[in-house]
């Protein structure tokens, strides 16, 4: 496992106390905490290097364009991205996701395709295709969920039997932790000519992307889940695909020639950067790339499903206490009920021991359906947790029990 | 630092685990729809009013849908207003409202939620019933939530 003695040093933040005790952060899935590398990157871009990108004739324009192209080149590398250009900077997953369905599903999809989802989307990669099939009078279509959580892949096989225009997944869902065949489901999709959108935002952070040996189309991630800052984020695309994709925003930037009348577009990745982009997040994007190359994927990897495994292993032991997804292929989000134990209370309670957790529908109502639940409980894990916090997280969930004196429902 | 124990008293836990008036009234004849989506509270009220009185009153949130503060207020509220007058019920909303917000502590067992004031999260959780009262007894028809920044 990581040395998280170490790390949590580099984390300002877990100074903190909370009613007396440690702040213990197990809301990782939602957004994680920053180490002082990512918070110095932002102080020092605005100490010394800010200036407008991509227009100035001056030397420090340039360093502020030279320090937002070269975040562009780590988050190229850190997936293994087909080119340069093939990052698109965005405000984060969500953006990524709605590029792709106003660009490339406004100019593919027409009334009567098909465009499939599955019912373990985040709401990010369900709403915009939506908007998108009701625009077009297409159909959606969502592959239903195995009992423990993973994509059922007989219903994906069905699903793209109807040839749809895009099929659009998880990488690893945010609400059960599943870490979905991503490789083998763009292999299947485009076999049944469909394109493939990936949402990475839980992968990226928590395990080694491949782009190109997943063979995905598209695949957005954030930033702020993986040390980034909030608004920071990418689209990563096949350049092909980029080229012939009209833009997404019009402005600045994203144009070669403005006449009266039309303009022209500026090449790939520019046309879809219209504005002024947010540098800093860019750049701090960079530092928090550094910093997990550093740790190496392989092993945040490795740290976080052995956080999970002993979660999974204590909590279980608590009886009343149901654990929802699959026992293997998980990343360590581990989500929970306890009885009769309304979620909010759980959160409530854990939070007076100083344990950070989610608790709701995770922006996954489709699958709470499915699951059977109105909202769960959910711990996830990253670099800086370490068997203290599933303590604490365990401790405090047996006190909510004797709060309530809960009976397994 | 507020205990727990003060967030969830007995009165509120008990309430929470055998929710008074917890039935759907078909024939009621105002009715109110509360939803706070991003917590995912939701409850029906159902209100018969006879006159000015309110005759009888009933609350559903669907399985798993109401944490112990939105079921347990919903639950003391349907106890205090029954048989009340609508003004002695709007006043009752008013006067829980100025406890949540800091104010005086509201009469009789309403005062459990007092200690709701030290958890500013949970605020919308104990005012949502409140609100669908008010809405059904304004008979607004619109369903209301407690989680805009306005509804406080």
């Amino acid at each position: 496992m990581l040395d998280t003695a170490k790390l949590r040093a580099d984390f300002p933040i877990l100074e903190r106390q909370e009613n007396g005790r440690r702040l213990v952060y197990l809301d990782n899935a939602a957004t994680s905490q920053k180490p002082r590398k990512v918070i110095d990157a932002l102080v020092h871009y605005y100490s010394f290097h800010n200036a407008n990108v991509h227009r100035g004739a001056y030397a420090l324009a340039v360093e502020a364009t030279d320090a937002y192209e070269a975040a562009r080149t780590a988050v190229a590398r850190f997936v293994n991205a087909w080119a340069r250009e093939a990052v698109v900077f965005t405000r984060g997953t969500t953006e990524s996701i709605n590029l792709v369905a106003a660009s490339w599903g406004r100019t593919h999809v027409s009334r009567g395709d098909t465009v499939v989802v599955t019912a373990m989307d985040h709401h990010s990669n369900i709403v915009p295709w939506q908007i998108l099939c009701q625009e077009k009078g297409a159909t959606l279509r969502m592959v239903e969920i195995t009992k423990d959580g993973r994509i059922d892949l007989i219903d994906f096989g069905r699903a793209i039997e109807n040839k749809p225009k895009i099929v659009a997944f998880p990488y690893v869902s945010n609400s059960l932790g599943t870490v979905n065949p991503t490789a083998q489901l763009c292999k299947l999709a485009h076999a049944a000519g469909a394109v493939t959108v990936v949402d990475g935002a839980q992968a990226t952070p928590h395990l080694r992307v491949d782009v190109q040996a997943l063979d995905c189309d598209f695949y957005a991630l954030s930033g702020h889940k993986m040390l980034g800052p909030m608004g920071s984020g990418a689209l990563i695309a096949k350049p092909a695909l980029l080229e012939e994709m009209p833009p997404y925003h019009g402005g600045g930037e994203m144009i070669e020639r403005v006449y009266d009348d039309r303009s022209t577009w500026n090449r790939i990745p520019h046309k879809f950067e219209g504005g002024t982009p947010n540098v800093e997040a860019a750049v701090g994007l960079s530092a928090a790339i550094a910093y997990l190359e550093k740790l190496g994927m392989d092993k945040v990897a490795a740290h976080e499903q052995e956080l999970a495994r002993i979660a999974i292993e204590r909590l279980s032991q608590i009886e009343g206490v149901t654990i929802y997804g699959s026992r293997d292929h998980r990343a360590g989000v581990v989500p929970f009920t306890y009885g009769d134990i309304h979620p909010h209370d759980l959160a409530t309670i854990l939070d007076r021991d100083g344990v950070c957790i989610r608790a709701g529908h995770h922006c996954t109502q489709p699958l709470m359906r499915r699951l059977g639940v109105a909202a769960t409980a959910r711990a996830s894990f990253y670099i800086y947790n370490d068997v203290d916090d599933v303590d604490a997280l365990v401790s405090a969930v047996r006190k909510a029990g004797e709060l309530f004196g809960v009976l397994a429902s | 630092m507020t205990d727990l124990s003060e967030l969830y008293q007995q009165v509120i836990l008990d309430h929470n685990r055998s929710p008074r008036n917890f039935k759907r009234i078909e024939s009621a004849n105002r009715k109110a729809e509360g939803n706070n989506p991003l917590c995912g509270d939701r409850i029906q009220l159902y209100v018969q009013l006879d006159g000015e009185t309110i005759s009888d009153i009933g609350f559903q949130m669907p399985q798993g849908a109401g944490c112990a503060i939105s079921k347990a207020s919903a639950s003391l509220m349907t106890e205090a207003v029954k048989g009340k007058p609508a003004a002695d019920a709007e006043a009752m909303f008013q006067a829980f409202r100025d406890m949540l917000a800091g104010g005086n502590n509201a009469p009789g067992k309403l005062a459990a939620f007092s200690g709701v004031r030290a958890f500013p999260s949970r605020i919308k959780c104990a005012n949502l019933a409140w609100h669908a009262l008010h809405a059904a007894l304004q008979n607004s028809g619109d369903p209301v939530t407690t989680e805009s920044a306005r509804d406080f």
